[in-house]
């Protein structure tokens, strides 16, 4: 039996990149906000210090920061015919636990999808006409623009002190900067990072063929820097102990640096750790939520009744919590009808490894996002007409910590283990760098999430099913800009390379993107998407999902930068409008 | 499971300081009501003192069958010690007697149906599981195939085996061959080049072969030094924690540059490379 608490304002389910700037923003209105996380209080200091920071071992492979599967994971499916399985250990993706949440462990690079990204149905239609959607593509408009979200693309990146250079800055395309992004108001908050050796040979041989490379914009930042909460992110170091890992210096823009010092001295602000929302309750109309349920570290449980609910977990709690609670209609692929589930999207990845003979590059040294890249090739930047595709995405040459038991690539032709391996192992470690292609994935009709029927986590709830493949268009895109990415590792004077654009099904086990997206899409039409363009649930107005999960489909970016924007966004509505006057906002 | 693994941390720390272990000091520690436990223990204890490796979860068969098989995934050379040499086996017993060998944070729950490649690892045996029923079906099959246990087999044989497991053409009974095999191929690149507090990676021979550092220092002014090789003596979390290596204000260690032959820059040399 629950025991019923205080009602409170707000209750954010999640403490990590958008729970922590929802917090923070509605405690400074007067409203008493109760952050739930299902993790422990992670902090830079202990948490993360040195030298114990540094342990391979610990991060990337017995992955210390991300989410504890023994309690809850996720099944997996190619297809709807197929047996959905428990995911037992992690690969493909690296959902974070503990307060902070993904936001840690992150590489940092802070992108704005394009404004084609936001518009992408109806711009294909227009430019291409329909016969450039496949058949099951449920493709669609995110119900905002690019220009609508400008001004929240501009906060959070001033937010996390966002180190890059405009390359359209009010409509002037800038010299260095990226010439295909959507026009910027105001140039970042700080200057980009050091060049690494790797990123000027990659920038000469991309400039020779004609295209616009930049260093990308990275929330580990250039230089010390104070926030607008009056939070101070350090200058980064170069350690290469980045994605996967904390950052000891402070120095990676993270709810750590960025928000919790000062969030955690606001009186309305109250934090709960190792609490597990099992349910959001709503009222007997199912129009409003009334309370959460949550389970504590000593098997206690709580009701916490609040006037606002947010959906502030990593996307697959978004939709889990929506789907366990009545939160909107389930989505149904076979009648194509309902909306929670709908339009899981992931990210299409390949990449390249140059070898070189005459050249070393340190490549253990670096940042999660120190890299030089082009984004020619990506959304509807270069025509697509005969390609028999839509979407794209960067490709670049990263500096992202080549740590020994993740990097240590040979040449095509070399055996998997024995002398001949390590000679070349030890020839290549430092005569190589990779290439990544990073692509967009559309949505389609049988990719989605609903409840399992047979694996429960250790509440006794159903886990997430995830039922997803690539399709033709994904593999052409990704075989496309692949090929372009072994013509640069070419021209870059590499030796050998190994080529691997995404090939066959999808699969679970080796890494390839905590870039998962959809399942609670935001858009203009409630009987195609779960919240509308403020995040707001369309059935439960005191319900906003925020995060990835409201991507209507995956662009060629990394998500997070898109993430900040619309979470300002949504809180721009619910300060401005709903606090005013609750209910829908559209 | 805690005071077992508070013993195995102990010895762990006691092996990776190289230090001798008092007899008895675990059974002192231990309530009463566990009289014969604490007697396994302090035997244990002894054993653990008398050898530099105190293994926790292979027995000595498991390990002369490791042994073996890492010294072929990544043979000892002219370039420097294998897997063998830089204790890989013993990483593997520390690893398999830890979380990583029980599941700890993975969904153990069942059924159990095999699955498609793609959705990866769904064996109902936990990895220490996997090792043990491994090492047996193989040197079953050894055993009636060349009369021998694997590590009794010749170099060639072995090599024989080895690729046999890999290419799946050994079947063995309890898992599946390339599942063993693969596993034990990434926790030896694992033991090789993990840092040496988990007892693989000896006098730190994996990162030495490739040329990398370890704990990072500060690159901020190095980064843009192109096309020039960073040589130095890499740093291993004990050799701060043991203050054997210099440290900045935010606990980086101040690396130890070394010249062409492996041997280390003079100081005034050291400050100006930084």
């Amino acid at each position: 039996m629950a025991t019923k608490l205080k009602p409170v304002d707000v209750v954010t389910v999640g403490v990590g990149l958008t729970g922590t700037i929802l917090a923070k923003e509605l405690a400074d209105t007067g409203l008493k906000v109760v952050g739930i996380e299902r993790g422990r209080w992670r902090d830079t200091d202990p948490d993360f210090a040195m030298p114990g920071a540094h342990d391979e071992l610990k991060y990337v492979i017995h992955k210390e920061l991300m989410q504890d599967l023994s309690k809850e994971t996720i099944t997996f499916r190619n297809a709807m015919n197929e047996t959905a399985l428990p995911m037992r250990q992690l690969g493909s993706f690296l959902p974070g636990e503990g307060v902070g949440g993904a936001a840690v462990h992150w590489g940092g690079l802070t992108w704005r999808f394009l404004p084609w990204d936001f518009e992408t149905k109806s711009r294909t239609l227009a430019r291409y006409g329909a016969k450039q959607v496949a058949e099951e593509c449920t493709l669609q408009d995110w119900g905002v623009t690019y220009d609508e979200l400008e001004p929240h693309f501009n906060r959070f990146e001033y937010l996390y002190g966002v180190s890059g250079k405009a390359g359209n800055l009010q409509g002037k395309i800038i010299p260095g900067g990226n010439p295909f992004e959507g026009s910027r108001s105001k140039e970042y908050p700080n200057p980009p990072l050091k060049t690494a050796y790797s990123s000027t040979l990659f920038k000469q041989a991309v400039e020779k063929m004609g295209y616009k490379p930049f260093p990308v914009p990275t929330a580990a930042n250039s230089r010390a820097y104070k926030n607008e909460y009056g939070a101070t992110i350090n200058a980064c170091v170069y350690c290469g102990y980045c994605q996967f890992f904390a950052c000891e210096m402070g120095a990676k823009a993270s709810p750590q640096t960025a928000v919790l010092p000062v969030l955690m001295k606001n009186p309305n602000f109250e934090l709960r750790t190792l609490c597990n929302v099992v349910k959001i309750n709503l009222d007997s109309e199912k129009k409003r939520a009334v309370s959460v349920t949550y389970v504590d570290s000593r098997g206690r449980e709580f009701e916490q009744p609040a006037d606002l609910v947010l959906l502030t977990s990593y996307v697959f709690n978004n939709v889990r919590l929506m789907l366990l609670s009545g939160i909107g209609k389930p989505y149904d692929p076979a009648a194509n009808s309902g909306v929670v589930g709908r339009n899981y999207a992931y990210q299409t990845n390949g990449n390249v490894t140059a070898f070189f003979e005459d050249k070393v590059f340190n490549q253990f040294m670096g940042a999660g996002a120190l890299s030089m890249m082009i984004d020619d090739l990506d959304g509807d930047n270069f025509d697509h007409t005969g390609l028999g595709f839509i979407g794209g995405g960067w490709i670049g040459a990263a500096s992202s910590g080549a740590r020994p038991i993740d990097f240590h690539p040979v040449p095509p032709g070399t055996p998997r283990w024995g002398g001949e391996w390590k000679k070349a192992m030890a020839r290549y470690y430092n005569r190589a760098f990779g290439i990544t292609t990073h692509g967009a994935c559309q949505s389609y009709r049988g990719n989605y999430f609903d409840l399992d029927p047979t694996y429960r986590d250790a509440y006794g709830l159903p886990l997430l099913r995830m039922t997803f493949d690539f399709r033709q268009n994904e593999y052409k895109m990704s075989d496309y800009i692949t090929k372009k990415a072994a013509e640069i590792a070419k021209a870059a004077g590499a030796s050998r390379m190994n080529v691997n654009p995404r090939t066959g099904k999808y699969s679970i086990v080796p890494y390839q993107s905590t870039h998962n997206t959809g399942g609670a899409i935001m858009g203009a039409d409630p009987t195609t998407s779960a919240v509308n363009r403020f995040l707001q649930s369309w059935d439960v107005h005191n319900v906003f999902a925020i995060g990835a999960s409201a991507f209507p489909q995956n662009g060629g970016y990394n998500p997070t930068g898109t993430v900040g924007a619309l979470t300002f966004h949504a809180l721009e509505a619910i300060k401005t409008k709903y606090l005013k006057q609750p209910g829908p906002l559209a | 499971m805690s005071e077992s693994r508070s013993r195995r941390n102990f010895l762990k720390s006691a092996a990776a300081l190289g230090a001798a272990v008092p007899a008895g000091v675990a059974a002192q520690s231990k309530p009463a009501p566990h009289a014969d436990h604490d007697k396994q223990h302090a035997q244990h204890m002894r054993a653990a003192a008398a050898s530099a490796r105190p293994y926790m979860f292979l027995s000595q068969a498991e390990v002369a069958f490791l042994d073996a098989a890492v010294s072929h995934l990544i043979p000892k050379d002219e370039l420097g010690p294998g897997a063998k040499e830089a204790g890989v086996t013993y990483f593997i017993d520390q690893q398999l007697f830890g979380g990583y060998g029980t599941m700890a944070k993975k969904y153990t729950q069942g059924p159990w149906p095999e699955g498609t490649p793609q959705q990866g690892y769904q064996s109902p045996l936990t990895p220490a599981a996997v090792y043990r029923a491994g090492i047996r079906d193989t040197n079953e099959y050894c055993k009636k195939t060349y009369s021998k246990t694997f590590d009794a087999l010749t170099r060639a044989q072995q090599d024989e085996v080895l690729k046999g497991l890999d290419g799946g053409k050994i079947e063995l009974e309890q898992v599946r061959s390339q599942f063993f095999f693969n596993m034990l191929l990434n926790n030896t690149v694992e033991g090789f080049f993990a840092d040496p507090v988990y007892g693989g990676n000896r006098d730190k021979a994996g990162w030495k072969l490739v040329g990398f550092p370890g704990v990072a220092a500060v690159y901020t002014p190095f980064i843009e030094k192109h096309n020039v090789p960073y040589k130095a003596q890499p740093v291993s979390i004990a050799d701060i924690t043991g203050k054997v290596a210099q440290v900045d204000e935010h606990g980086h260690p101040i690396h130890v540059m070394l010249d062409d032959n492996g041997h280390p820059l003079s100081s005034r040399a050291q400050r100006g490379t930084s």
